[in-house]
């Protein structure tokens, strides 16, 4: 925790693990949510003009994403662009300093990841994904947390999407391979059946056959009216299924347009596709 | 050679002792391990907890006795025991709300949330003496024996009694009821669930729409009932005093410990492994040995291998034996 300047977090090096647990979060769950504003018109979702990071320096300068209804974005760019802290900071997890966003015609700006959740929004983030301690079933049924209705049909459309998680689905998530992770990752996230399914970097640390399984599968989740923005490392394979493509770099949008007129375009392809 | 008052012996001195010993440990090492594997440090003030927890239970005792309320053969603390744990979850919980949760919005590292349980420990420990004072109190009332030394004897043969009392049933019945209650909320129940999530993965648990600020509040509650209900029969088997329940912090760590912080499964098991190696070993054996051993070979000695004023050295040998060779405890527990 020595990258902040919070006093109460430098523990001087003494993490006596018999005392002490590592593991916490990043977000702060005491905050309590604002209200939220009409914004009628306008994309889906309207992430615009994000400016902010996690301490005194900003990360994010300027940057906007948008994704219209059931369409697919995708977001790359290189290391340490900042494209998860995009993510994070559309999902509310980051104080912003500026900028906004707006989902299905509302400015949603003010509200508490929790309560973005409860509009329709659902997160995959890049690493700590799953519990892993809890079995793939019960990861599901955390994704729920939020229904008070019966979501049996929801787990078994997601055992359909991932037939190996039924198989699994009393072994404990974090036994599982990467692949068979980042599936009860993406599934957990669908339980609340989200209406913007945002990704990051779903195919990390998978084999090729793996990755283009995802991608089928992400394709098959849009298929059925579920807006998705992605953060992808394998950026050629990425912005072939993608509606739009962001290109990120240093916190700020480098290029944007339809993803196959990314890949054609030769600056693109020199700086950031490796030819 | 005389194998049944042996056994009897040893039941009588050994192993009943240990076992109510051991439950007493166990309750208190769970509380511990919930909130070292939920709010992710070692709350000192677990002994204090209890200490105020069954002082409140005393207190209610005293009213109950007062207005001719008994239960018969049961101890009037148990009907008092509800309403210590609503006064001492209410306790702990403003406490978090005062206290801890500044420190939760602050995300400040886990060992200065070490340190704050300790000043919360002080007040709570200066409060609860405020309160009900230095004293030893017996409070336990209703049947003394469920089985008597004296009639044993009588009806047996046996040189040897056995005594059982029913403070000591007390304690085994209900932890056993206690143990497989939690069991069944943290793997069974929504709210259990969201509480092993929250364990698992903070962040995750709050993108899954799981409230951490519900989450602490269960498990602080839970926590403050496992301490009472842990303190209340520790009172009920030796006696109440404040100061040994601050002493008891050291055997309840180390039963944490033992067991592996942050396993519920292990801070049972610790928690019999720490009161069978405190009784064993304060244990003079030469009474068990006369009778097992022929008789040239009967031991002069008492056979104790340290003093009963030395018990918390086994405690903290067995921490740190644990500490050096298996640091995760028996239970693997989490990343210690
Ligand atoms: N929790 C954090 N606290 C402080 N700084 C952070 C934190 N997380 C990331 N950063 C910094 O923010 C910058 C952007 O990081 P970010 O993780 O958003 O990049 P990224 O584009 O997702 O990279 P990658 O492709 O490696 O995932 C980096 O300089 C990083 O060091
Ligand atoms: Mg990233």
């Amino acid at each position: 925790m020595s990258r902040s300047s919070n006093p109460y977090q430098d523990d001087r090096g003494n993490k006596d693990r018999s005392i002490t647990r590592e593991g916490k979060g990043e977000v702060d769950s005491t905050r309590k949510s604002g209200s939220t504003r009409p914004a009628p018109g306008g994309p889906f979702l309207a992430a615009e003009n994000m400016t902010g990071g996690y301490g005194a320096a900003d990360i994010l300068h300027d940057c906007t994403l948008t994704v219209e209804q059931g369409q697919i974005a995708v977001i790359v760019g290189p290391n340490g662009a900042g494209k998860s802290t995009a993510m994070k900071a559309v999902f509310g997890m980051l104080n912003l300093r500026g900028g906004h966003v707006k989902l299905d015609g509302e400015d949603i700006s003010e509200l508490t990841p929790q309560d973005r959740v409860a509009r329709g929004m659902g997160f995959v983030p890049q690493t700590h994904n799953v519990f892993p301690s809890m079995s793939v079933e019960e990861n599901l049924e955390m994704g729920a947390f939020i229904r008070t209705d019966d979501f049996k049909g929801t787990m078994e459309q997601v055992y359909d999407l991932f037939p190996i998680l039924k198989e699994k689905r009393r072994q404990p998530a974090g036994e599982l391979s990467g692949g068979q992770r980042q599936q009860v990752a993406v599934g957990r996230a669908l339980m609340t059946r989200p209406k913007l399914l945002m990704l990051d970097e779903p195919t990390a640390g998978v084999s090729p056959i793996v990755m283009d399984e995802l991608f089928d599968r992400i394709i098959e989740v849009a298929r059925t009216g579920i807006s998705i923005l992605m953060v992808e490392q394998n950026a050629r394979q990425a912005l072939e299924i993608a509606d739009r493509g962001y290109v990120l770099v240093q916190g700020a949008n480098r290029y944007t347009d339809t993803g196959e007129a990314l890949l054609a375009d030769p600056e693109v392809r020199r700086t950031f596709l490796g030819g | 050679m005389d194998l049944l008052n042996a056994i009897v012996a040893l039941l009588n001195f050994v192993v009943i002792p240990a076992t109510a010993y051991g439950a007493q440990l166990a309750l208190g090492a769970l509380g511990v391990t919930l909130i070292y594997g939920i709010l992710r440090f070692s709350n000192f003030a677990h002994g204090d907890t209890m200490a105020f927890g069954t002082a409140m239970v005393i207190l209610f005792t005293w009213l109950f006795q007062s207005m001719g309320i008994h239960l018969g053969p049961l101890p009037t603390a148990l009907l008092a025991l509800p309403f210590g744990i609503a006064a001492t979850a209410a306790l702990v919980l403003g406490t978090d709300r005062a206290v801890y949760r500044f420190y939760r919005k602050q995300k400040a590292a886990p060992v200065i949330l070490v340190i704050v349980s300790m000043g919360v420990m002080f007040v709570m420990n200066g409060v609860t003496r405020f309160i009900i004072g230095v004293g030893e109190i017996r409070f336990d009332d209703g049947a003394r024996f469920v089985i008597n030394a004296g009639e044993f004897k009588k009806s047996t043969g046996l040189a040897e009694g056995l005594a059982f009392r029913s403070t000591q049933a007390l304690t085994i019945v209900t932890a056993i009821l206690v143990v497989a209650a939690l069991f069944w909320f943290l793997n069974r129940t929504r709210t259990g669930k969201s509480m092993r999530a929250y364990s698992d993965n903070e962040d995750l648990a709050l993108l899954s729409g799981i409230s951490p600020e519900k989450v602490v509040a269960v498990t602080w509650t839970i926590s403050a009932a496992l301490a009472v209900i842990a303190g209340t029969l520790y009172g009920l088997d030796k006696s109440f005093k404040a100061f040994n329940y601050f002493q008891l912090l050291l055997p309840i760590f180390a039963s944490a410990i033992v067991g592996g912080l942050g396993s519920p499964l292990g801070a049972i098991a610790g928690g019999f492994v720490v009161a069978f190696s405190e009784v064993s070993i304060t244990y003079a054996w030469k009474k068990v040995a006369t009778y097992v051993l022929p008789e040239s070979l009967a031991p002069d000695g008492l056979m104790q291998l340290l003093s009963t004023d030395y018990k918390f050295a086994v405690s903290f040998a067995i921490l740190i034996i644990v500490l050096l060779f298996k640091p995760t405890g028996l239970f693997k527990g989490k990343s210690v």
